[in-house]
């Protein structure tokens, strides 16, 4: 017998749960305004979320689910991409979204059952937020194909939880990248928990990052809750893709802080103390000791940043609430190009009964 | 006698048959320690064991996949799928084996399976949570679908579903999992399958309908009553194959028929309904059959859902047409 396959699996940190740096942290991290530009964003995300969270909980908002804890990953990936890069998300990545540009009162009408959240007025390419499991690999790869077939060097970046990795669409996209050489990124936020199931229990392999071997690409593991570590990885898988290089996968191991969404009770299946354990190494507080171990961070700029975020949100969360229920006849006008005449008479029918059926729910 | 919801009904007859059938197991996402998303296994995996009540990982094409391998072999699996949104996974193992297995191997290998899921709009859900796509299994050979509209027939049919030797799709219309309670006896009887139940009889118009849509449909007939309008009810109860001998017979008695349902009307199984009654209870009608369902559009989002699903006055105009003709 003889060994014909081998593989490792690399895991990477830049800045440890308090901020400190190791001795390769990358260029990146010595430049104050990116870092700044960082810690800005993922502390927006954190102001939105939780402001999102509140709406829900006073029924201003429908079911939510929580960025919280995951505003390294989030931020790092859109951080490393370029604008005219094509970002698939699941329906968690609200840190990556904003990022990108999509504006919070957008993703405020989503969760508010309005389709409109999904019409981004800034963002023009990427795909809105995805809720059947890991159907957008599948997207993003064939965004990638498009991209390859016309000879631009744009990428396509796919995320997915640990639990989407069960799916088949998962292995789906990351073979036809494999085989087709596709420059399309697959990211795993490993949070730890598909909503009650355990990563442990999900499945038996060690990391998922060594998914990506069975597929023909290279995959590393990444401390999800260091934004520079994320950033760089990202951005390097980015610039082999954009060189003809091909796809790869990163793991970003992080963890879900909040209950899977707002309709969920976390504490019927997970113990206080490993919660209060990754609060501990949660994304936020490293990062901010290390732009004030640099010296351009100190309590003044935390408050005036924490205002300001503050204040943005306000702003989005008036818009949102001031905005009217859609036309009931918005939901046959955007089915087909142009609507079919037997559409017509329902249409009708619809706008005839409009707001006689029982009332808005909430 | 215990008081119970629809969705304690549905806990307590797999627990039932957990308890006295040895072959019966439990997969699905989230259905272990937390006990389902919409708490249908609450507290079974305690009573019964990781081995009977498994959380499963998330793929539901998996889910039926396996269930099929075990129910080949003597097994009887009853796999929850979260939401109806994230069944389609499913459609392939289920077309192409759930329901072919019997017929290809000529009875040699069968495949009593039951896939359950929670189905329907009206509880403000996010995106992809509020479809109903029955029609989609009804038109599988080979499979059965039941959707239950009480806690006594949620009962009473799910242990019909999981003892029945075919595959059953078992669609648990989740608006209405919590809206009312009723005595539930937990005796093991499972009601038969493959007949509807008149809820209310009547001589004026023949209503069809399932789920909760049957609430909005008795709002209606009431509504109508203090009019004098007599009508009569049926719960299809299930939807695949359908008791058309129940319809006929009380359409023959009205002459007129109206269906209720809230998925989409094109190739719903309203029109397999209509169908049947046009081909054999033609001369029976005085007016059109009607129809009142949702619409061919993209289930909307929450704020509009309302609008999409048939509403008691909806259905009470339908009803007054009919009336007219
Ligand atoms: C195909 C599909 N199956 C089931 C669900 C219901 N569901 C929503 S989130 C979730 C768990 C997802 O876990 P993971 O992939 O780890 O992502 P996370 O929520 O942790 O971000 C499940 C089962 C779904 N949305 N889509
Ligand atoms: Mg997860």
């Amino acid at each position: 017998m003889e060994t014909i396959a081998d593989f490792e699996v690399q895991y990477s940190q830049f800045l440890n749960p308090e901020g400190k740096p190791s001795s390769d942290i990358p260029e990146l991290a010595k430049e104050p305004d990116a870092l700044i530009g960082l810690y800005r964003a993922m502390t927006e995300t954190r102001v939105f979320d939780t402001k999102a969270v509140n709406l829900q909980r006073t029924g201003k908002l429908g079911t939510y689910a929580s960025s919280l804890g995951h505003e390294a990953a989030h931020v790092g990936i859109a951080a490393a991409m370029r604008e005219d890069d094509v970002l698939a998300p699941s329906y968690r990545e609200t840190g990556t979204m904003l990022y990108r540009g999509v504006r919070m009162e957008e993703l405020l009408l989503y969760w508010g059952g309005d389709e409109r959240g999904s019409d981004f007025a800034d963002v023009k390419n990427d795909f809105p937020y995805c809720v059947p499991i890991a159907t957008q690999c599948l997207h993003a790869a064939g965004a990638a194909m498009a991209f390859q077939l016309r000879g631009e060097s744009r990428c396509a970046v796919s995320l997915n939880g640990d639990g989407g990795t069960s799916e088949g669409a998962f292995y789906e996209a990351m073979n036809v990248a494999g085989a087709r050489n596709l420059p399309v990124i697959f990211i795993v936020i490993n949070n730890k928990w598909a909503i009650s199931l355990p990563i442990e229990e999900q499945t038996a392999t060690k990391t998922l990052a060594q998914k990506a071997v069975a597929a023909g690409i290279p995959g590393i593991q990444v401390d999800g809750n260091d934004v520079i570590a994320v950033r760089h990885w990202v951005e390097r898988a980015l610039a082999r893709a954009r060189k003809g290089e091909g796809a790869c996968l990163i793991e970003t191991v992080t963890y879900r802080l909040s209950d899977h969404t707002t309709a969920d009770d976390a504490s019927r299946y997970r113990k206080k103390e490993d919660v209060e354990a990754a609060w501990k190494v949660e994304p936020l507080i490293r990062i901010r000791k290390y732009l004030t171990e640099l010296g351009i961070w100190d309590e003044e700029k935390e408050k005036a940043l924490l205002e300001d975020a503050a204040d943005k949100v306000d702003i989005a969360v008036q818009k949102y609430l001031n905005t009217p229920k859609p036309p009931v006849e918005s939901m046959f006008d955007y089915m087909y190009k142009e609507l079919p005449e037997f559409l017509e008479e329902q249409r009708e029918h619809a706008i005839r009964y409009a707001d006689k059926n029982g009332g808005e729910h909430g | 006698m215990a008081e119970v919801t629809l969705i304690d009904a549905v806990t307590m007859a797999m627990a039932w048959e957990l308890e006295h059938d040895p072959m019966v197991v439990i997969l699905g996402e989230d259905v272990g320690v937390n006990g389902g998303v919409f708490r249908a296994t609450a507290g079974l995996q305690k009573r019964f064991g990781v081995d009977r009540v498994q959380d499963t990982p998330l793929a539901e094409g998996m889910i039926a996949g396996i269930s099929i391998g075990m129910a080949t072999q003597g097994m009887r699996p009853i796999a929850e799928i979260q939401f109806m949104g994230f069944i389609y996974p499913t459609v392939d193992q289920m077309i192409n084996h759930a329901g072919r297995i019997r017929n290809r191997t000529r009875g040699r290998l069968t495949c009593p399976m039951v896939l359950r899921a929670p189905f329907g709009g009206g509880i403000h859900a996010p995106e992809h949570h509020s479809e109903s796509t029955e029609a989609l299994f009804a038109h599988m050979p080979g499979i059965r679908v039941v959707i239950p509209s009480s806690p006594a027939r949620a009962y009473g049919l799910l242990l019909a579903a999981i003892r029945d030797p075919d595959p059953v799709v078992f669609l648990e219309p989740k608006r209405i999992y919590r809206l009312n309670k009723q005595e539930v006896e937990d005796n093991g009887k499972a009601l038969p399958l493959d007949v509807c139940y008149i809820l209310r009889e009547g001589t004026d118009v023949t209503l069809v309908t399932w789920g909760a849509m049957i609430f909005e449909t008795i709002k209606a007939v009431d509504q109508l009553a203090r009019n004098g309008v007599s009508c009569e009810v049926i719960d299809l109860a299930t939807i695949s194959p359908i008791d058309y001998e129940t319809i006929l017979e009380s359409v023959e008695k009205t002459g007129r028929l109206v269906i209720v349902h809230e998925a989409a009307r094109s190739c719903g199984v309203g029109a397999e309904i209509a169908a049947i009654v046009a081909e054999k209870g033609m001369y029976d009608l005085k007016g059109p059959i009607r129809r009142v369902t949702g619409y061919d559009v993209v289930m909307p989002l929450f704020r509009r859902e309302m609008d999409y699903l048939p509403s008691v006055s909806k259905i009470v105009d339908a009803i007054g047409a009919a009336m007219h003709d």
